[in-house]
């Protein structure tokens, strides 16, 4: 129990302090929103006159002081350039990139453990060292790049995907996946990358151990000896590893939304960003910062469950 | 173990041929809906509305939109001058300070309240600030009072005559709004256009539909139109090719590929593009300098290599699109012209040319295409110009905000009035005139336009002015780049305006 109040005590913390970095690093960006949105053409008096019913006449600070306040209350604020609540508008995007997020990690997961062993299994052989130079190149090309290879080579040539652009759920289940299949494919392409190594290598470090040669001894089959024993045992470092791919995913939706033109949180955030509208920014940021700590938070409570042997004591 | 794999590989290509099939059936539903009347439309706007109070908004986009929702006194007519529409007549006194308007009678807004004469003064007070001190527009500054004296006449009264006075009536500057619907004018706007405001869902689209009531009995046709908002090209391309998109902008380099199924609209701009540089800056601050650049400027190849020909050149601040006020002959002023643009730089004591950056923002290709072009022939002349490409919020506050930068490029969207667009080069003009151009002749000649009430003086003094811009080479004045439409065939009734404003109402299916 006290490791959960210090965990959320934690995470009370750094979404303070990421809060403060976002807000001083906003400081810094030339630009103003008001302008921003206005152009050229923008009218001296409009732009007075709406700084002030917008708040943003007064000083930086006292704008922050004034959102963190509402953030205690509940209240995220207003987006300036949207004119409407951020929370609204975090939460019209968050399907669609929790839908990507996930898909992406389901495609990881199911590419990434079946190859592992596979690879594993055929360690020094030609078929391993295939698979390991493959995925390094997986790792190098950019995601952006292989966003816009999928849309050309595969995007247009099937009817199913739909490429730029989003079909909700509740419009067509299959719309919806053959919209975000794509852009999760691009996500996940370079995790597998990752994570493929870490599977293999924990797969290889276990098989090699006492035990399993005492299994193996024993008479029990090889399909149990892998599964049940060494899989299970190798999970400890890959779960680590996809917490943190999971966190890459939430951060590979930002880019790949902007490829495919999904109207998601990552495209909102960019918006944001070069609007200068920092009420949303502040809104995504923190978001983020909450999603990636509670995963980490998660992980921690599958260690235990992985292997006994690790409490959650301090 | 390799039969386990063998069936899920088996399930997971059934599961996909399904979908695949489930997916294209669904795509041939939506073809044969093509095939009956055209009742909707959806029309590609590159990005979102700044307000939906039509006070507030100031971007041109948002205009393109939201013209269909919202009246001024007048409306903007497709020559670029204005129509009487919630005011029926007019009368302006002979000495020009008192504008007398007549409201027409059935003229209701969208929530079926008629238009009465305290709606319109309630949009002019809001607009100047009247009692609140906070003006959305100084547009109205020279307006002493607004009267109501009965309950269909509104009287203006001027501090001065001022002869652009009633382009400013449009909805662009003045939409006329109820006072009922004050609070919510941003988030549920209300107007008297042709089609009502019904949703807005940022970063995806504005729908509008058809407002029955509408005071012109015979339009609009269309029940629905939808704004999808699509920054990339590339997809509104193909959003047009596979039926999502009626109508949309497309890059004029890629003409060729939809000319074949689609009615191709050339539109004129009357935008300005241009190279401007910081007048008062040195070495811009010597004439010679300043022409210098312009002989050296090839305004054919940037319009060949940037606008794929499509646009026209210019000479002076304004667009032949504006008409009667348009000086014709400037735009060949300064042919280009090497040896003079180099003999003018050593006039001005700079042999050897000199070192200078061209600062454009990033949001739109066209700047960093026409800016490599114009590097190229500066460099042969002798004048290096390194190439500064920042953010639009950085560009607006460094460039147009601070003054801060030697040169650059934009493009300045139309206005129906003449003195709004040319007096962005007046001194005192403050806050809207980037190039800091300072010429008494200029000024003196703007100022006495205001008050000129003869049109034909008028003219000529509008067209003297370009002069002056030209040969005082306050920019290099490139051109008004024209807008490629591509639009569904079945649909007909285009209407071109020498402003933003895409006018629904006249679309309609193709007889």
């Amino acid at each position: 129990m006290t490791y959960v109040v210090r965990r959320f005590l934690l995470l009370v913390v750094t979404l303070i302090f990421i809060s403060v970095i976002t807000f001083l690093v906003f400081q810094i960006l030339p630009g103003d929103p008001v302008r921003t949105m206005l152009g050229p053409d923008a009218d001296e008096a409009q732009v007075e006159t709406l700084k002030q019913q917008l708040g943003l006449d007064q000083p930086g600070h006292v704008q922050y002081l004034h959102l963190v306040e509402g953030f205690f209350q509940g209240d995220m604020g207003d987006s300036i350039r949207f004119s409407r609540p951020v929370t609204g508008l975090i939460m019209e995007r968050l399907p669609i990139t929790l839908s990507l997020a996930v898909i992406s990690l389901i495609i990881v997961i199911l590419v990434t453990i079946p190859l592992g062993i596979f690879s594993a299994k055929r360690e020094k052989k030609w078929s391993d060292f295939f698979l390991s130079s493959f995925t390094q190149l997986g790792m190098a090309v950019p995601t952006f790049f292989v966003g816009m290879v999928l849309i050309l080579f595969i995007g247009m040539s099937f009817q199913f995907f739909t490429t730029g652009g989003y079909v909700p759920w509740s419009e067509s289940i299959t719309g919806a996946i053959g919209s975000l299949i794509l852009p999760a494919l691009t996500i996940a392409l370079p995790q597998i990358a990752i994570s493929f190594r870490y599977v293999r290598n924990a797969i290889l470090e276990q098989s090699k151990l006492d035990y399993v040669r005492t299994a193996r001894g024993k008479g029990v089959s090889e399909a149990i000896v892998i599964y049940k024993h060494v899989l299970r045992n190798s999970l400890i470092p890959v779960v680590t590893v996809f917490g943190l791919i999971l966190a890459e995913v939430i951060a590979g939706t930002i880019v790949v939304e902007q490829v495919f033109s999904l109207p998601g949180i990552g495209r909102l955030l960019i918006t944001a960003v070069s609007y200068r509208d920092f009420p949303v920014v502040q809104g995504i940021v923190l978001y983020i910062a909450l999603v990636v700590v509670v995963i980490n938070f998660i992980v921690d409570i599958l260690y235990a469950v992985l292997d006994p042997r690790i409490r959650l004591k301090s | 173990m390799r039969k386990r794999w063998i069936i899920f590989a088996s399930l997971l290509i059934m599961s996909l041929l399904v979908s695949a099939c489930s997916g294209s059936s669904q795509k041939g539903e939506k073809g044969e809906e093509g095939k009956s009347e055209i009742k909707e439309m959806s029309v590609r706007i590159n990005s979102d509305p700044d307000f939906l109070d039509p006070h507030k908004a100031e971007a041109s986009l948002t205009f393109r939109m939201m013209l269909n929702v919202f009246e001024g006194l007048f409306n903007p007519s497709p020559d670029g001058s204005v129509e009487p529409a919630i005011a029926e007549k007019y009368q302006v006194s002979d000495d020009g300070l008192v504008y007398t308007f007549t409201l027409r009678d059935e003229v209701k807004f969208h929530n079926g309240d008629p238009v009465t004469v305290k709606d319109v003064k309630y949009s002019f007070d809001r607009l100047m600030g009247t009692g609140t001190g906070q003006p959305l527009s100084s547009d109205f500054v020279n307006v002493e009072a607004v009267e109501t004296p009965d309950d269909k006449t509104v009287v203006m009264k001027l501090k001065k005559p001022d002869s652009t006075f009633i382009y400013r009536l449009t909805a662009e500057q003045a939409a006329i709004i109820p006072e009922s619907n004050d609070a919510n004018q941003n988030t549920k706007p209300i107007g008297t256009g042709s089609f009502k405001f019904v949703e807005y869902n940022p970063e995806n689209n504005l729908i509008i539909e058809k407002n029955k009531d509408y005071w012109k009995k015979d339009v609009p046709y269309l029940d629905k139109v939808t704004f999808v908002f699509q920054s990339d090209n590339q997809s509104a391309l193909l959003s047009l090719q596979g039926g999502q998109l009626d109508l949309t902008d497309i890059p004029a380099h890629q003409k060729a590929e939809v000319e074949k199924n689609f009615t191709i609209i050339e539109q004129e701009n009357n935008s300005v593009f241009l190279l401007g540089f910081n007048n008062e800056k040195k070495p811009f601050s010597d004439l010679k300098v300043r022409q210098a650049i312009n002989y050296a400027i090839n305004k054919d190849e940037i319009i060949e290599g940037a606008f794929s020909g499509y646009a026209t050149k210019l000479g002076s601040n304004l667009s032949p699109i504006m008409g009667k006020y348009y000086k014709k002959g400037l735009e060949d002023y300064y042919p280009a012209n090497v040896e003079k643009a180099k003999q003018l730089l050593a006039e001005a004591g700079y042999p050897d040319g000199f070192k200078t950056t061209l600062t454009i923002s990033s949001h739109a290709e066209l700047y960093s295409d026409a800016a490599q072009i114009a590097v190229e022939q500066l460099k042969k002349v002798g004048i290096t110009a390194e190439i500064k490409v920042v953010e639009w919020a950085k560009w607006l506050e460094d460039v147009y905000g601070k003054r801060d930068y030697e040169m650059t490029m934009i493009d300045f969207t139309g206005k129906l009035d003449p003195y709004k667009i040319l007096s962005r080069y007046v001194s005192t003009n403050k806050s809207s005139n980037l190039m800091n151009f300072n010429n008494a002749e200029f000024d003196k000649l703007m100022a006495d336009v205001v008050l000129e009430t003869d049109e034909a003086k008028q003219i000529a003094m509008y067209q003297q002015a370009q002069e002056i811009l030209t040969k005082q080479a306050a920019a290099v004045f490139i051109a008004d780049y024209k807008t490629l439409w591509g639009m569904n065939p079945k649909v007909e009734g285009f209407k071109s305006y020498p402003i933003f404003y895409m006018d629904m109402a006249h679309m309609k299916p193709k007889q």
